[in-house]
């Protein structure tokens, strides 16, 4: 399936990754051309075959679900590109 | 006597252990030599008083006796590797500044054991790449040239800085990682020894994540010897990654008697196919040979879902990794856009990384996304996992037979120059991982062992593939093979 212009504009907002509209021409090319190799996958016949969720026969593990960790505001907030007064800033998100 | 940092780690040990040398004149050696080797751009961070305080600590803990292994060894840590305090990038410029409050399982396990740390490595941006070109640092350089030429070759990628700089005795040896063959294809790029173990011998936690159900970190060395000293000094159960495994962790290094007499060595006919590079073919039989000649039984066999298996990655590990990226959102870490007036949370978003990411990151998150996308789920990711699940049951049933280990090239091709590719589609690039990829898909133990020149005189490698949690067989192959081999090329040191 060849992927046309409105799609990479769509697969781009999804992505939330800003692409000028000058350069989707050429990365609905790119993205069509990858996802020509993957249709060879068509050609197996995986009837029956459950898709694969763990590489390793293992069972999740599990613990009690109790406070492990915490008290860590600063360290959490040291790489923070924008933080005050202990919470992360962001743009104004409702008008 | 040769220079210091061109040691392997198992004859360091012993010096060390010996105290014919400390760990600060072995720390200075390879300092020195990473000075000396700006042009292969291999060390991005260097950590010059960290690696001496650590160097003084080993040394005191050396002059106590009882030393563990890998006390007093200089290594290279792979970008990818968060170390408290050092900066962690991936090699993205979407983590500039990032200096983690933690440190990874895997390096805090070497850091345990008393290693050094020389400083933090080059890779391909968040570990998409075989060539070492997605970098935000640059390109990195192999140390190693075509016969008669000064043309920049690659080391192969994603751990391209940690192939080139054990290749060119900057460290004793290094970390990598590896997803579809980011540990083997540059250690058969720069002549050295790589092995990606079973997927949840090493804990993932810390490591920056790529494709969380592909990634496993390994060791980079000059023996095979060192990468089973090195495995399991990296090696651990952990609880903060629910997929690493409780099995316990085995002295491999014990199990390298170089004795295969009456193993089974399987030589699958997939693996053999057009546009491979003059002598890897010519290698590969020798190597068969090698190891008939060592008592082992050659079997041909058949791995017949080979050819999916780059389609079946392709769709996956972008998956993933669009999965996985999605956390860089310039809100807690890293790069943020600068913002135009009226710009609300969705353009920050945006803007943070369209200028974050570069153009293969960028790609392949956005296939990702397409092939998870409504509509298309079923088409293209589930029916990758089904095919994944029976790239699986080929070696599943390989193994079944009795095969103890399979033995197929680590490369089509030996490096190629910097730069050659850059007009080639992607899908050319992913060829480099043709022979490597199913071992992850099938989260195998697999090992790039050094076989010789071609005639170029640039190394290539061929590569074992083992039983799950069976390393130390498989180390044993490859031990045993090296020993046959017998390569001791060093790149001419022109840097």
């Amino acid at each position: 399936m060849s992927i046309d212009i409105d799609t990479a504009r769509r697969v781009a907002k999804l992505a939330r990754i800003a692409v000028p509209e000058e350069n989707l021409p050429a990365l609905a090319g790119e993205l069509s051309n990858i996802i020509g190799f993957m249709e060879q996958l068509n050609e197996v016949d995986v009837e029956g075959v459950e898709p694969m969720t763990s590489v390793t026969p293992q069972m999740l593990k599990r613990r009690d679900d109790v406070v492990t960790d915490g008290d860590q505001q600063a360290a959490i907030l040291a790489n923070a590109p924008d933080a005050r007064e202990g919470f992360f800033a962001v743009p104004k998100v409702v008008e | 006597m040769t220079s210091l940092n061109s040691l392997t780690i198992s004859a360091a040990r012993d010096a060390l252990r010996a105290r014919d040398i400390t760990a600060a004149d072995l720390t200075n050696a390879c300092l020195a030599a990473i000075e000396d080797a700006g042009v292969l751009n291999a060390f991005v961070h260097k950590t010059p008083e960290l690696a001496m305080d650590q160097a003084k600590s080993a040394d005191a803990r050396l002059a106590k006796g009882d030393a563990p292994d890998m006390c007093g060894i200089p290594l290279g840590i792979k970008d990818l590797f968060c170390t408290k305090g050092v900066p962690s990038q991936a090699a993205s410029r979407i983590l500039t500044g990032f200096r983690p409050e933690y440190e990874s399982t895997v390096s805090q396990n070497l850091l345990d054991q008393g290693t050094i740390m020389l400083g933090k490595l080059n890779m391909d941006e968040f570990a998409m790449g075989s060539s070492n070109e997605t970098s935000i640092y640059g390109d990195v350089v192999n140390p190693w040239r075509r016969a008669g030429s000064d043309a920049a070759l690659t080391p192969g990628g994603s751990s391209g800085g940690s192939a080139s700089a054990v290749a060119a005795d900057l460290c004793l040896a290094a970390t990598g990682t590896d997803t579809g063959g980011s540990i083997r294809q540059p250690a058969a790029f720069t002549g050295i020894v790589g092995l990606k173990p079973t997927y949840g011998r090493c804990s993932r936690w810390g490591v920056v994540a790529f494709a969380s159900s592909l990634d496993q970190a390994g060791p980079m060395t000059k023996s095979v010897r060192d990468a089973a000293i090195m495995m399991r000094a990296m090696a651990s159960h952990d609880p903060k990654d629910s997929t690493s495994s409780e099995l316990p962790v085995p002295d491999f290094e014990a199990a390298l008697t170089g004795d295969i007499r009456g193993k089974k060595i399987g030589i699958p006919k997939e693996y053999r196919m057009d546009g491979m590079a003059d002598g890897i073919e010519k290698l590969w039989s020798e190597g068969t040979d090698m190891l008939r000649d060592a008592g082992a039984e050659i079997v041909d066999i058949s791995l017949p879902y080979t050819k999916y298996a780059l389609p079946a990655y392709y769709v996956i590990a972008p998956a993933e990794a669009s999965s996985n990226l999605a956390r860089y959102d310039g809100v807690r870490f890293g790069h943020r856009a600068k913002l135009a007036a009226g710009d609300g949370i969705t353009e920050m978003y945006e803007k943070t990384r369209a200028e974050g990411f570069g153009p293969e990151v960028q790609r392949r998150i956005m296939i990702g996304t397409y092939v998870l996308s409504a509509g298309f789920y079923d088409a293209y990711y589930n029916r990758a996992r089904r095919v994944r699940a029976l790239i699986k049951k080929d070696f599943d049933d390989v193994f079944a037979t009795g095969i103890d280990a399979i033995l197929t090239p680590a490369t089509p091709s030996s490096a190629f120059g910097l730069g050659e590719m850059k007009d080639a589609d992607p899908v050319q690039m992913f060829l480099n991982d043709v022979f490597t990829v199913t071992v992850n898909l099938a989260g195998l133990p697999g090992i790039s062992v050094p076989a010789g020149l071609d005639h170029q005189g640039l190394p290539m490698g061929l590569q074992l593939i083992g039983r799950p949690w069976e390393e130390g067989a498989l180390l044993n192959h490859a031990y045993a093979l090296e020993k046959s081999i017998g390569f001791v090329s060093k790149p001419a040191k022109w840097w």
